[in-house]
């Protein structure tokens, strides 16, 4: 039978508030357990919360992003549950008046068209602590630092249809959140969390099937193999004449497999009631405005403006701009780099395979865009070939060394572009070579030359040291040997 | 000394005749010596007191003195004190000590005033006798003549006692359904909730959030007005306390009342009332109508379902509010718990007495799924009428007048295994949380010897109208001045 994928998204992102969203404590990450956890945070009897105004700064400049209509009412409420990483015992957050209605995302897929995500809505809550299961022997270790730090809950109607338009909008999202500045984007940090709620039905179909939500996903790549893997148990069960239990999953992206947390019957009833500690907050014009004001590019202008200003082309300028931190890198290394088309060949390519295969963001690169323009730029003006180039990317990114042109200069990879000196070599490599000259002069088929032509770079460059500019060299090869 | 009002003390601190340190230590001394049989205190600082008197004391000698510099008083045991175990009255918390302060108990400290420990209280305050309390119940300092001993009301059931048998001169209290007003009448002193949200809630351990409002006790209404001059104010840190100005409350103690327009709510002079109670109310409102009150019956139609809507709204916030207490970070922990779930039930079922654990059960199921509507919401719209009945009296009248308690302070353990009869205490009481708006009692006359106060309601932030109302009958009547035995 052929089936339709239906998916939709809870994205946790974590705000980049100073403190956090109900006390003055420091949202900073990494800090030595529980240093970051006030009375409040502690839930120590007798405290309060007191709403953080930037939390609702951010999140309501994450509705006007997704062109979402702003709750001018918005009301807490307290989702109760035990957990110890949970001090009061209930989690403050938004049932049903969410500081941000309904929107939507337009995502671009491979095959260049775009397809509208909608947004149910996003609410702002706070984040639980962090149970530390190892290194205490048979008790769990309770970190509270992380609790209290503000998330907005980003809920997706289930409008994707394959794991690649999930990951799209996954990855939309993050860039989103990042140009606007709201989240640090920090996935291995847990700065923003993927729930993906799947099901499976007919072809055509119109009534959707049960589904199951996998949870704390945080990475691009684990999505997709987490919706690849539940995709393929549910078609296995349904196909095998059975039925999908609704349920909470875990997927184990080392194991690649995975686990049923709880039924649907196990689920909590979490009591949920307005909390009473927090008056309904009031968001009026001004302060929406206010926040509109703060909105810098989006990554749709920003894609827009890279094709018009770099002369980029629609894939390039989407790939450089969907992510905040990846289009201000890029533009560093275009204002250094003299070519803006070279530059963004270089931080795709070499610079973004490198990022991939160590798994780091951009962030993490040990490389400055400067540094890259610097290198682009030695390639543009044909200082250093593109093998050479690559040498220097990789002590630039070893740490060998630190600007292009000192590797350049201790490598010795300097081109060599006097045309009076490459005319001298050539003659010498032809002279020795008087077969394959004569070879070449008889040879009819142009693009057969053009092939023959390699033959005598090798040489070539064997006699320059490799640096003989490979441009020049193929100029004068065509025009002696024609001539 | 010990007779005498907050004010009184004042002006004698401020003539020289006596020090900080001898008032304190003559009230400390009282403490030692009598408070065996009321049991009001569960914590006493005698050496921080006297530290306290001392630098009082100096700043008073050094020209920088207020009203309280040096003045002795007690704050309930709810409000968390930096340093002093804090406990509402439970084993949960029985080795509590707070490293911050309260914002009342800071109120308190920059005013200079000398805390001389905490006061006895129902579990978490939940009760209206405190006999709720893990430390013991605490008993009335009136009626002791007969043989019997007597609750004095709660919560704040030690506060009012400790004031009664004039151990402290005043004490902070709470009152999330009557547990002010319904201690003071018992106890026969005099007692203010203000309007929720003019007195901070931050550092006060929470019962109902919705409800719960930090106030007064004192003997006079004049020492109520000086305390709530501390205490009332806007705080950043509970986002529930409301930013309005603070009026300097013993400014209008002494206008006259020609013309208050005094409404009896006729659904609070009901058959729940003994003959006997209603006349002492029923005269105290004579008294006022010689000071020039005008007095008319209103109504008040929903007040009948205060207490239902009260039962649902109260415990469903406390069953949240008490999540907290679940041994992992602070309070009682349970000896060897074998896993998650066991160090949970047990440090709780260990750790709560029986009237906070019915109370946390009877929330959880008013919140629990498919119950929420019919119990939850329909309380909340409940309340919601009654509030519109108040505000619909108070386009009619200034103030309304009724009694405190349906009787006078029963003997112990009378009511205990009758959680009905108990809550309807606080039948009078109630439906003023559920509003919102400030009421006091005030001592009013005796049955059987034992002390009936009178309610006198007022509308929101009109807490100065009830002061000034309180402080001219205290003009004309003593029955504040009235000493047990």
């Amino acid at each position: 039978m052929q089936w339709d994928i239906v998916i939709g998204l809870e994205i946790h992102v974590q705000l980049a508030t100073k403190t956090k969203i109900f006390s003055g404590s420091s949202t900073a990450f990494g800090a030595e357990p529980n240093t970051q956890a006030s009375a409040v945070d502690l839930a120590m009897p007798g405290t309060l919360p007191v709403p953080n105004e930037q939390a609702f700064r951010y999140a309501v400049m994450f509705g006007l992003a997704v062109n979402a209509e702003i709750g001018r009412r918005s009301v807490f409420d307290r989702k109760n549950y035990f957990y110890p990483d949970l001090p009061k015992g209930y989690q403050t957050t938004q049932l049903d008046h969410p500081i941000v209605g309904p929107g939507y995302v337009d995502i671009d897929l491979a095959d260049g068209s775009t397809k509208r995500v909608r947004i149910h809505h996003a609410h702002l809550e706070e984040d639980a602590g962090k149970s530390l299961h190892e290194d205490f022997h048979g008790m769990t270790g309770i970190d509270l630092n992380r609790a209290g730090t503000p998330l907005i809950e980003v809920v997706t109607e289930p409008d994707m249809n394959s794991a690649e338009e999930a990951v799209a909008f996954a990855k939309k999202l993050h860039g989103l959140v990042s140009s606007l500045g709201i989240c640090d984007g920090d996935m291995s940090q847990g700065s923003l969390r993927f729930d993906v709620n799947i099901s499976l039905k007919p072809k055509g179909s119109n009534e959707l099937g049960t589904r199951t939500e996998t949870k704390n996903l945080n990475s691009f790549r684990f999505m997709e193999q987490a919706i690849a893997h539940e995709v393929e148990r549910q078609m296995d069960i349904l196909e095998d004449g059975g039925r999908i239990i609704q349920e909470t999953r875990l997927y184990n992206g080392e194991r690649g497999e995975s686990r049923s947390m709880r039924s649907k019957e196990e689920a909590n009833d979490y009591r949920y009631f307005p909390c009473p500690d927090l008056l309904p907050v009031v968001i009026d014009d001004d302060f929406i405005e206010g926040a509109r004001k703060l909105l810098p590019e989006l990554p749709d202008e920003r894609k827009a403006r890279f094709k018009e200003q770099y002369g980029l082309n629609d894939y390039d300028a989407r790939l450089l701009s969907d992510d905040a931190r990846m289009a201000a890198f890029f533009e560093e290394t275009a204002s250094h780099g003299k070519d803006a088309k070279l530059a963004a060949n270089w931080v795709l390519g070499e610079f973004s395979a490198r990022l991939n295969a160590e798994d780091k963001t951009v962030v993490q690169a040990p490389i400055t865009g400067a540094q890259l323009g610097q290198l682009v730029a030695r390639i543009a003006d044909n200082t250093v070939s593109s093998s050479g180039a690559k040498k220097v990317f990789e002590a630039l990114w070893s740490g060998s060394g630190d600007n292009a042109d000192a590797v350049i200069e201790a490598q010795g990879l300097k081109q060599v572009s006097d045309t009076g000196a490459l005319e001298a070599m050539v003659d010498e490599v032809l002279a020795g070579m008087p077969d394959q000259v004569a070879q070449y002069q008889e040879e009819g088929d142009p693009k057969k030359q053009k092939k023959m032509l390699g033959g005598f770079m090798g040489p070539l460059m064997k006699a320059s040291k490799g640096q003989g500019n490979p441009k020049l060299f193929n100029e004068i090869l065509v025009r002696k040997l024609g001539g | 000394m010990h007779n005498k009002s907050v004010a009184e003390l004042s002006r004698e601190l401020e003539s020289g005749k006596i020090s900080s340190v001898e008032l304190t230590r003559e009230f400390l001394d009282r403490i030692k010596a009598e408070d065996k049989l009321y049991n009001s205190f569960i914590t006493v600082t005698e050496d921080q007191a006297l530290a306290d008197a001392k630098t009082a004391d100096e700043q008073r000698a050094a020209g920088k003195a207020s009203v309280w510099t040096g003045v002795p008083f007690a704050h309930k045991d709810i409000f968390c004190t930096n340093g002093v175990a804090t406990t509402a009255g439970s084993k949960m918390l029985a080795n509590f000590v707070p490293p911050y302060d309260a914002t009342v108990t800071a109120n308190f400290r920059a005013a200079g005033a000398v805390c001389l420990g905490k006061t006895n209280m129902d579990e978490f305050a939940m009760g209206s006798s405190n006999e709720s309390s893990f430390f013991g119940s605490v008993t009335n300092p009136w009626g002791l003549s007969s043989g019997d001993k007597r609750v004095p009301g709660g919560s704040s059931g030690g506060s009012a006692a400790a004031i009664a048998a004039r151990l402290v001169p005043a004490a902070t209290a709470t009152d999330t359904g009557g547990s002010i007003r319904q201690p003071a009448a018992l106890c026969g002193i005099t007692g203010l909730k203000p309007t929720y949200g003019r007195v901070s809630r931050y550092g006060m351990i929470a019962f109902a959030s919705s409800l719960d409002q930090g106030g007064t006790m004192a003997r006079t209404a004049e020492d109520n007005a000086l305390m709530l001059n501390v205490m009332a104010g806007f705080d950043p840190k509970d986002s529930t306390s409301v930013d309005r100005a603070v009026p300097d409350y013993t400014a209008t103690l002494n206008e006259p009342l020609k013309g208050l327009r005094v409404g009896l709510p006729k659904e609070y002079f009901s058959d729940q009332l003994s003959p006997a109670m209603e006349q002492q109310v029923r005269n105290a409102v004579k008294e006022y109508e010689k000071l020039g009150a005008t007095v008319k019956e209103v109504s008040l139609p929903h007040a009948k379902l205060a207490i239902a809507a009260y039962y649902v709204i109260a415990p469903a916030e406390a069953s949240a509010n008490l999540s907290r207490f679940d041994g992992v970070r602070y309070g009682y922990r349970c000896e060897n718990p074998q896993d998650l779930n066991d160090l949970y039930t047990r440090t709780r079922a260990e750790g709560f007495g029986d009237e906070v654990k019915r109370r946390i059960l009877v929330g959880t199921y008013a919140l629990s799924a498919g119950y929420f509507d019919a119990y939850y919401l329909k309380a909340q719209k409940v309340r919601r009428l009654i509030q519109q009945d108040f505000i619909n009296a108070f386009k009619e009248v200034d103030v309304l007048m009724s009694p405190v308690s349906p009787s006078p302070a029963f003997v112990q353990g009378a009511n205990t295994n009758d959680p009905v009869t108990m809550y309807l205490e606080d039948i009078f009481t109630i439906a003023v949380n559920l509003a919102g708006v400030p009421a006091m009692s005030v001592p009013a006359g005796f049955v059987d010897g034992l002390p009936v106060g009178l309610q006198i309601i007022g509308n929101y932030f009109e807490e100065a109208r009830l002061l000034n109302a309180a402080h001219q009958f205290q003009q004309v009547t003593d029955w504040h001045q009235k000493l047990p035995q």
